[in-house]
């Protein structure tokens, strides 16, 4: 532990870890989406079962392609953001932003339909999860410690064994 | 690069990997999506070209141009009015109930689909309904925006007129062919609903007056030849993708009042608003009848239930796909289990037709395979979707708006590719839907049967279009540029027959045959098939 990290160097590569694994996940999803031309959400925001007429309405002729392109673009600024260790204060808001909106639209709530899940959830599942995830890499930025922002921070952040 | 080497100069190399580890993993991930996306893509592509199935539309009918064909339309019921609005004639009170359905639900289309519809340029002349509510209700709705109509008392009025190039009948099934042989004799062109014919004797009577009269254009009302998938299917069986077809299912399950023809009864019918003798016709005299009237289809006398009104969609599905003409054995059994409401058509039916020199190819040595099973089986009281299936020794299709192939584990023409892993027999092979860009707002059940059959609309350049619409204008293209219609006399003389074979089965009991040397259907001496088919006995 040092005066400007008060977490332990195992607690830090923890959180290293956990950051590097959630942006490893929004770049994957990106990725793919990115490269598959014919993807869209607008089969999942049409068949939103909470917030409906709002999800509708994202689907719509006129929205859609703006909507796919915004989710793709986040999707992977988030996950490049989150490996390479800069503005991930940023990231992290706009991952829960996206992971808030994945939920709401299939939301594990009692007496919702669940659809096609790998697993069962009542009013926690892994969106959440992983927005609470991102709360914590917001709470305990380590992109100073392992990170590009390490490169700005050199001279008045000293050396730490890590 | 000055204030590069700047930035870089304090740092040691374990500085530096603790700033810049990230960017290997970043390509890393990106490498393995891009991988997996790619993979996926080749083997895809590799699949698509091995089967090489093309998704085509049928060649688009001709112009509508030229002068306004006057048409007239006999029977203005629920069918009647669909028919219109394909033709570009929407009543006041749906354009109306259309506008709130949009405004309540944004996916229902209905009402732009209509408004966007191509004009067909026709006159909406003449109109003969027997019930003076629905006659006057369309002569209040047609008598506009520069059309002219007229009620016509009877049909031969109508035809005779000389006010109608061309006619469309929505009738009950008794009504079918002799106002078609009348049209056609008048040298009038006829659309008919399905089934083409009530009774054998009338069948042959209409293909009679259609071959000596080859300038009426004559067409069934099957819409669904003018579905997408249907014409992919055609080229999949043309390419030998599904190898030998032993057996063919499709159903029929429908569990509302609608969907078992217990439609509404108007408040003001009645001896004095219906041409009751008109009605009768050629059936047994009885009393007036308001059931009679507005739910014929539960009645031999008019109708022909399950063989004749939903069997003949699913028979001209197949036929049109696989073109394998009238069974050569009808054998068939059911009873009215489900609607115990003084019907006499069955409600629950099982029809197996059977195709012993029929196939669709094979993959295995020669001679080992030959002949088809196609079975039809209904019932109105549950609507559990089963869909549509073609059972191929090397694969399976099913057939629905959205077309899909799975290769049979046991396929001989697959056998190397599965065991390649290249095909995985639980994830289908092809899969083909027009709407996957849209999606539609389906509204009742029986709507939602209709429209998996394809029987509602179909798609163009991925768009939704009525396929009762594409139908009438193949029709009216052929009539104003000439060429044959898709379902025309041939395609509704082998539905007719197949359906009465499967009338006559469930009522003898007894297999039926087809003699196709002398095109007849083979009764024991002495027997009247069409007295036994139109045998309106009520059964307890």
């Amino acid at each position: 532990m040092s005066p400007s990290n008060p977490l332990s160097t195992t607690q830090t590569v923890a959180l290293v870890f956990l950051r590097l694994f959630v942006g490893w996940h929004f770049l994957y999803e990106g990725v793919i989406k990115f490269h598959s031309p014919s993807w869209t959400a607008k089969g999942y925001l049409l068949s939103a079962t909470y917030l409906e007429s709002f999800f509708a309405w994202l689907a719509s002729e006129s929205m859609i392609s703006m909507v796919d392109t915004l989710n793709i673009t986040a999707l992977l600024l988030v996950g490049i953001a989150l490996i390479l260790g800069f503005k991930t204060r940023l990231a992290s808001i706009v991952g829960i932003g996206l992971l808030l909106l994945y939920y709401l639209a299939h939301p594990p709530f009692p007496g919702y339909p669940q659809g096609i899940t790998e697993g069962s959830y009542w009013i926690i599942n892994k969106n959440l999860i992983e927005a609470a995830a991102l709360l914590v890499i917001f709470l305990f930025p380590t992109s100073k410690i392992f990170g590009l922002e390490r490169l700005f921070v050199k001279s008045t952040v000293p050396t730490q064994t890590l | 690069m000055a204030t590069d080497k700047k930035l870089f100069s304090g740092f040691s190399r374990r500085e530096v990997l603790k700033s810049l580890a990230g960017i290997p993993i970043l390509g890393t991930v990106w490498a393995a999506g891009l991988n997996t996306v790619n993979q996926a893509q080749l083997e895809k592509q590799y699949l698509l070209e091995k089967l090489n199935i093309k998704a085509s539309p049928p060649p688009a009918s001709g112009p509508m141009s030229g002068q306004p064909l006057r048409v007239g339309l006999i029977g203005f019921g629920i069918r009647g009015e669909q028919l219109m609005r394909a033709l570009g004639f929407a009543t006041p009170e749906w354009l109306e109930e259309m506008a709130k359905a949009s405004e309540k639900d944004p996916n229902d289309t209905r009402l732009d689909d209509f408004q966007a519809q191509e004009n067909l340029n026709v006159k909406l002349t003449a109109i003969c309904d027997i019930f003076d509510i629905r006659a006057e209700k369309a002569v209040e709705a047609f008598n506009r925006n520069g059309n002219s109509c007229k009620r016509y008392k009877t049909h031969l009025d109508l035809i005779n007129s000389g006010e109608v190039d061309a006619i469309i009948i929505a009738t009950p099934d008794h009504w079918h062919a002799p106002m078609s042989i009348s049209a056609i004799e008048a040298g009038v062109h006829a659309y008919v609903e399905k089934p083409m014919t009530h009774s054998i004797a009338e069948t042959y009577a209409l293909r009679d007056a259609v071959q000596r009269n080859p300038n009426s254009v004559f067409a069934v009302g099957h819409q669904h030849r003018q579905t997408l998938s249907f014409l992919t299917a055609q080229d999949a069986i043309a390419k030998n993708t599904l190898g030998h077809v032993s057996l063919v299912v499709t159903n029929t399950n429908r569990n509302d009042d609608n969907g078992a023809w217990q439609y509404p009864i108007h408040p003001d019918a009645s001896p004095e608003t219906i041409d009751w003798n008109a009605f009768l016709g050629n059936a047994p005299v009885v009393d007036f009848n308001q059931e009679h009237f507005f739910r014929w289809r539960k009645w031999w006398a008019y109708g022909s239930g399950l063989s004749g009104d939903l069997l003949t969609h699913d028979y001209d599905r197949i036929n049109c796909v696989l073109n394998m003409g009238i069974p050569k054995y009808v054998t068939a059994s059911g009873g009215v289990y489900t609607h115990r409401d003084g019907r006499n058509v069955p409600d629950v039916m099982q029809v197996n037709m059977d195709f012993p020199d029929f196939s669709t190819g094979s993959s295995q040595e020669n001679g080992k395979e030959k002949g088809m099973s196609l079975v039809y089986s209904a019932t109105l009281g549950n609507q559990f979707d089963r869909g549509t299936v073609l059972m191929g020794h090397d694969a399976s299709m099913e057939l629905g708006n959205v077309l899909t192939i799975h290769a049979d584990p046991r396929s001989s023409q697959y056998k190397e590719m599965i065991a390649e892993g290249k095909i995985d027999p639980v994830v289908p092979i092809y899969q083909y839907d027009p709407s996957a860009d849209g999606v539609d707002a389906v509204t009742s059940a029986t709507a939602k049967y209709f429209a998996n059959k394809g029987l509602l609309w179909t798609y163009r350049d991925g768009k939704r279009v009525d396929s009762t619409f594409l139908h009438l204008r193949e029709w009216l293209s052929c009539i104003r540029n000439g060429g044959t219609p898709s379902c025309g006399i041939v395609e509704g003389f082998e539905e007719a027959i197949t359906a009465h074979m499967a009338g006559l089965s469930y009522k003898i009991g007894r297999k039926i045959e087809w003699d196709p040397s002398t095109e007849q259907i083979i009764a024991l001496p002495g027997e009247d098939l069409d007295a036994i088919l139109l045998d309106n006995s009520v059964v307890v």
